[in-house]
């Protein structure tokens, strides 16, 4: 940048500059730890449940099971979030709406699949209505059980959390701006045609 | 720093699309804060709600379909995923359903034992609903202090029978597991606390100015509305309508216990949130009968024990816990059809069993009261403001899975 | 007099078949009596509508419909349960509607339509409720639509 005579500014090529600057402050200035620690101890999802496992979510933030103590705060805008956990069966028309928040929600971002219904369908494997939660949304953390028990979420999160930590997620995304080369989304054919 | 790919083209459902002069249509889809699993259609005329159309169907698991390819008792853990809060309410009237067909009758000790579960869970149900009321409305300490005191009663459950939630307890002929020792104690301290605790419940949420400011008086049902559109369960009770399955067709052992059923006559949002609580009051003292009066004997029927080996019933006299019996897995129930009844947390639920005399079903048909109940969306909502749908939402306690099964 | 008595007195020009089942009264009517058969259970004192259902019969080429029926403001009648039935032909499922009758009937029949295929003529608002429309047109409670379960021997 260089300052005229008249007060205007010459600026380069804005994203390649913000590029370069990021791999400084990351890589050698090591301030890529620093964000890690800021992002996995901040970690809140949105308020989606899609079926009954529902009952234990809301028991695991409840005062006897407290999930805030992990810095976890559900939270009802979807912009300001940053992971979705998908519980229970995912049924068609469900799909559609765990995909639309899957969008809105901002980069870096992760997703749990919880209970066995999301595994591979659970009780309700045959069933003509239902939908794998991982032909949607690429998911992080599996939990078993039918329903898991509060404690068994809690840990997944403490997982989620030093995976952030460990594999240095937030960081390696401000960096290159994906998260991952090949990530591959599988959308339903019912989403398409609308 | 936004790359390309997150930034989404075109999205259905966040529009908010213009019908007319003043009309608007606006989705309030199945991510809404509170969060229950279905989509209100609403048009609205400036603040004022003209039109509301529920959608339902987004946790539908196609139960019904499903019972027609399993066995008889691969039905009951099936049927109980609609309401995992009162399992035992939910599946009861199926399994009685089965007992008409098979023409047997349980043992006295496993009727006590069925209306044992079937009132601890109404409380940790009609709790449950509390709190959701409580987060609708934005009073987080309605949220926190029922599902405190849920884990109570959720615990005496797991005593009971090994597991929080799914409790798969009645089965064609009696139980599955019979009282462990010091039960009875722990009941005793668990009502002792409850009782304490309804009062402060009261202070706190139904004295409240500000709750009564936004629930008196809203959404009101009344006495022939409510029962021209079929609604059940405490939101009937609270419109005057005395009707409750344990005093009409009584079940199990309901005849011989002596409690009260509260009605209220004004139909509005207060009464519906006032009539919970005193519920709770008579569960517990349904809880105290049934540990005073309990008989001794089987806790299941001796057509089935007859068939058992040997080994099944030395484990039984060590552990006082039946494991499944094989001749369930080839139960052959004869021709005919049976239909059955009973009244869970959130109204009367209605099973229909037919069978053509081989070992699963050939039809069943199940009812769910939220799925009767989802007619309040229709038909009483317009008229009132958009502040006013978590009022009403929350008052009815809608359970989408069990509505859409 | 018991209910059965009362019943047929009153329905005795529509020729009904009435018998006790486990846990309901069960009164069958020809296609073409319905309405009327409802319009005289209304007078007497039910007034609304537990389930509406349907079962398929591939053998014998019929459908048959079920209304349960009971009473929350009369306290005698709210005890029993009255099962109305008839049968229709599977080749051409369409059967008049009662939701002029019983209101409660709305959103029950809407949910029949969409599992079997019957068109009920004449009620106010006949769209799916539960499924989308690509999993309607399949008609999924019908005997011929198969659910494949895992097994060895299946």
């Amino acid at each position: 940048m260089a300052a005229g005579k008249e007060g205007k500014a010459y600026v380069g090529n804005l994203d390649i500059s913000a590029r370069k600057a990021n791999e400084i402050l990351m890589k050698k200035v090591k301030l890529g730890k620093l964000v890690d620690w800021g992002v996995a101890f901040s970690l809140w999802p949105v308020h989606l449940t899609t079926s009954c496992c529902g009952c234990e979510l809301a028991a695991t933030w409840g005062p006897r099971f407290d999930a805030e103590r992990y810095g976890a705060l559900t939270w009802v805008g979807s912009r300001q979030t940053n992971f979705i956990i998908v519980e229970g069966t995912v049924s068609r028309k469900m799909a559609k709406a765990v995909k639309i928040t899957w969008e809105q929600m901002p980069f870096p971002k992760f997703a749990i699949a919880m209970g066995a219904c999301a595994l591979d369908g659970g009780i309700f494997y045959n069933s003509y209505n239902i939908v794998r939660p991982w032909e949607i949304i690429p998911i992080d953390v599996y939990i078993p059980g039918c329903p898991p028990r509060p404690e068994a979420l809690a840990r997944a999160i403490v997982e989620l959390q030093k995976m952030v930590r460990s594999k240095s997620i937030a960081s390696e995304w401000i960096v290159k701006g994906v998260r991952e080369e090949n990530m591959k989304y599988i959308l339903p054919k019912e989403a398409e045609t609308q | 720093m936004s790359t390309v790919e997150s930034i989404p083209k075109k999205l259905p459902g966040m529009d908010v699309n213009k019908l007319g002069k003043d009309l608007y249509e606006v989705f309030i889809g199945p991510q809404h804060p509170g969060s229950g699993h279905m989509r209100i259609i609403i048009r609205v005329d400036g603040d004022v709600i003209v039109e509301a159309d529920p959608d339902l169907g987004y946790v539908h698991r196609t139960m019904e379909k499903l019972a027609e390819g399993r066995e008889f008792i691969k039905v009951i853990p099936l049927m109980e995923r609609m309401a995992i809060l009162d399992a035992c309410n939910i599946t009861l009237p199926y399994v009685e359903a089965v007992e008409k067909l098979l023409d047997i009758e349980p043992p006295p000790r496993a009727k006590y034992l069925r209306v044992l579960l079937c009132e601890i869970n109404r409380i940790a149900s009609h709790l449950y609903g509390l709190g959701i009321f409580g987060v609708f409305l934005g009073h987080s300490t309605m949220y926190m202090w029922p599902f405190g005191d849920r884990e109570v009663f959720v615990e005496l459950a797991e005593k009971l029978t090994g597991a929080r939630l799914t409790h798969t307890y009645p089965v064609p002929g009696g139980v599955r597991r019979d009282l462990p020792q010091g039960f009875a104690e722990d009941a005793e301290k668990a009502i002792r606390y409850m009782e304490k605790r309804l009062e402060e419940y009261r202070k706190i949420f139904l004295d409240n100015p500000v709750i009564q400011k936004r629930l008196i008086d809203v959404g009101v049902i009344s006495k022939n509305l409510a029962a021209q559109l079929g609604i059940v369960g405490p939101n009937l009770r609270a419109s005057g309508i005395k009707y409750d399955v344990r005093i009409i067709e009584p079940y199990e052992v309901y005849d011989e216990l002596d409690f009260e059923v509260p009605v209220f006559e004004e139909g509005d949002a207060f009464a519906r949130a006032w009539i919970r609580i005193i519920e709770m009051q008579q569960s517990l003292r349904i809880i105290r009968q049934v540990l005073e009066k309990i008989p001794d004997g089987d806790p299941l029927h001796e057509k089935f024990w007859a068939k058992a080996p040997a080994l099944y019933k030395k484990v039984f006299e060590q552990t006082k816990r039946v494991k499944l019996i094989p001749l369930y897995a080839n139960l052959k129930v004869p021709e005919g059809r049976a239909f059955a009844r009973g009244e869970a947390g959130r109204g009367e639920i209605v099973y229909m069993v037919e069978s053509n005399g081989s070992t699963k079903p050939y039809r069943v048909r199940v009812v769910s009261p939220s799925f009767r109940n989802a007619i309040v969306f229709r038909y009483i909502v317009p008229g009132h403001r958009i502040a006013d749908l978590p009022a009403i939402y929350g008052s009815i306690d809608y359970f989408p899975p069990e509505a859409d099964r | 007099m018991s209910i059965v008595e009362i019943l047929k007195e009153k329905l005795s020009s529509l020729n009904p078949e009435i018998s006790e089942g486990k846990g309901f009264v069960s009164v069958k009517v020809e296609k073409d009596g319905l309405k009327q058969t409802a319009r005289i259970l209304r007078e007497l004192g039910f007034d609304h509508v537990k389930t509406v259902t349907a079962i398929d019969y591939p053998k014998e080429n019929e459908f048959e419909i079920i209304y349960h029926a009971s009473s929350f403001l009369n306290e005698e009648l709210a005890k029993y349960i009255i099962e109305l039935r008839t049968r229709i032909p599977r080749d051409k499922p369409e059967i008049e509607t009662l939701t002029d009758i019983w209101s409660s009937a709305e959103f029950p029949e809407r949910e029949t339509f969409e599992f079997f295929g019957i068109t009920f003529k004449g009620h106010p608002d006949l769209r799916p409720i539960l499924l989308l429309p690509e999993v309607v047109d399949k008609k999924p409670l019908r005997k011929d639509f198969v659910v494949k379960e895992e097994g060895i021997f299946r």
